[in-house]
């Protein structure tokens, strides 16, 4: 293969080779358990320690309240069983979040209602971002958490945290976000967003895979997510991933160095694609234009599928994701798609393009050029196409 | 590179066969609906009893089009019965295997072409029931609608 363009940034990221570097003595000759007492462990311990720092200067938290988890998905459920067990006990059954979450929080959701939750999902309208009033009306005196993304894995679009976390401090309701997409790409103040629970995941900006993070502000009381040893606070036990701890540590550490300047340059591209692609006929963006993640791009392209137009871009070398029923292996196309009210029909021909800053122009200018001819080609061939040109023609 | 399909798949679907329309078709059939995400429509020519041509046009994924355009293949040129003989598995088969949830687009190319064969029969005067039965008018089961 002649091309090879990497536009799924969102599903994952490839590791830097700064990060692994750092990561290397850990994974060969540091070989030592940070919970051992001789000097030999005690430099995997100091190594863990310095993380765990530097993620709390990054994210302007504390130290402790850093808890490593294997990645994102472990955060979510972690953060929402554990508050919901510990409110439950006060009789707060009733927990706020959104139509578009991960599958993470929706279905750790599902899990809690069966035990006799109550869920509220606030509507996330059709540019996909959250109002602060439908929050404010929706809580409760038994709320028992308030769980929001910080900004959306498909559409890309970033929730008004701040305002968020203001109003749950104002009501005394418990904040999570899924910051997972967020962490690395966007400003993230722990204490002035007043967020009481974050999730992340190192391998969506450029870490390795295998560790992420739950940032639990102190004061919370919380149950313990694996028993055993005294590792993370006595909170998950289990032998330290040091490797995966120094990694996400330096990959957080770095894409905040000159995030500004970064962003500016993936927006610039972002935007470039966009309107490229926008000007195909019977197109749309999905997601609010401005309001949403530097490198993200969600274009619905009608009368096509979206699975077959992942698959001729990657016979040209695009590695591209879709909300089509048929990548997801389910049988409805995405919940992010349908909750921002795009019809099902409209919703499986839709295409994500998550660039990253080593997305180059010549890259760009190959996307702006390929998706067109996959288009063209897949309408075509398509009796959905003929049928919309049809009816066009009678207007 | 590593694939979810069969390299049988990807050839049909990276080079479908017999995709267009017949202008002046003796059948033509149409399956499924834009809500599940696959549309199926086949057209024949038939003489002398044979499907002389046959061609598509589908909306959908890797495997409906790959399906489509399978069967096609599995039924140009041959007696309209054996035609009507044809089955999902056999799309199936000669595409060396589809991932379980995509067996469904299978069976839409099978429908899709005893549509057609209906809609041949209907318009020589012919009850098509009894030779075909009854072709469900939306991909039952393949989704919540």
């Amino acid at each position: 293969m002649d091309r090879f363009i990497y536009a799924d940034n969102a599903a994952t990221t490839q590791l830097s080779p700064k990060v692994l570097e750092k990561m290397m003595p850990y994974l060969t000759n540091e070989y030592g358990n940070a919970s051992s007492l001789y000097g030999f462990g005690q430099n995997s311990k100091q190594a863990i320690v310095a993380a765990r720092e530097s993620i709390a200067n990054c994210l302007h938290c504390k130290p402790n309240e850093v808890y490593f988890t294997s990645g994102g998905s472990e955060a979510d459920n972690w953060a929402i069983k554990m508050i919901a067990k510990e409110q439950a006990k006060k009789g707060k059954k009733h927990i706020i979040s959104t139509a578009f979450e991960h599958h993470a929080v929706l279905h750790s959701l599902n899990a809690l209602k069966e035990e006799g939750f109550e869920i509220t999902l606030l509507p996330v309208y059709e540019n996909g971002i959250i109002h602060v009033e439908d929050l404010e009306n929706a809580i409760r005196e038994d709320t028992a958490l308030v769980t929001i993304m910080f900004a959306n894995n498909e559409i890309g679009t970033i929730q008004p945290i701040k305002e968020v976390g203001a109003i749950c401090k104002a009501h005394h309701v418990y904040f999570h976000t899924d910051a997972v997409q967020a962490v690395g790409h966007l400003p993230i103040d722990f204490v002035d967003m007043n967020i009481d629970l974050l999730s992340m995941s190192g391998h969506k900006f450029h870490g390795p895979k295998g560790i992420g993070a739950l940032i639990i502000r102190n004061g919370i009381r919380f149950a313990n997510l694996i028993d055993g040893g005294s590792q993370e606070r006595n909170r998950r036990a289990g032998t330290e991933n040091t490797a995966g701890i120094v990694g996400i540590s330096e990959a957080l550490k770095l894409a905040l160095e000159n995030l500004e300047q970064t962003n500016t340059s993936i927006i610039q591209k972002r935007n470039r694609i966009i309107s490229e692609l926008l000007k195909i006929e019977k197109s749309r963006l999905n997601g609010d234009a401005n309001t949403r993640l530097p490198g993200n791009i969600n274009i619905s392209f009608e009368g096509i599928e979206g699975e077959s137009l992942l698959l001729y871009l990657d016979m040209k070398g695009i590695c591209a994701s879709s909300g089509s029923a048929c990548t997801s292996g389910s049988l409805d196309p995405s919940h992010v798609l349908l909750s921002i009210g795009l019809p099902h029909e409209i919703a499986h021909g839709s295409l994500r393009l998550t660039i990253s800053e080593s997305t180059t122009d010549e890259d760009v200018d190959y996307i702006i050029e390929s998706v067109p001819q996959v288009v063209d080609r897949l309408r075509k061939m398509s009796p959905l196409w003929e049928k919309i040109k049809l009816e066009e023609g009678k207007e | 590179m590593a694939s979810v399909y069969s390299e049988k798949v990807m050839d049909h679907f990276a080079n479908p066969r017999n995709v267009g329309e017949i202008k002046d078709a003796d059948g033509v059939g149409e399956v499924g609906n834009a809500v599940c995400g696959d549309i199926m429509k086949m057209y024949i020519k038939v003489k002398d009893g044979k499907i002389e041509d046959v061609k598509f046009k589908t909306f959908g994924c890797g495997s409906a089009i790959a399906t489509s355009s399978m069967a096609t293949e599995l039924i140009k040129g041959k007696p309209i019965e054996e035609a009507l003989q044809l089955t999902n598995k056999a799309v199936v088969e000669a595409l060396d295997g589809l991932p379980a949830h995509k067996l469904h687009c299978s069976v839409l190319a099978e429908q899709a072409i005893k549509a057609a064969l209906a809609d041949y029969y209907t318009r020589q005067g012919i009850d098509p029931k009894p030779l075909i039965g009854d072709i469900p008018e939306t991909c039952e089961g393949c989704c919540s609608h």
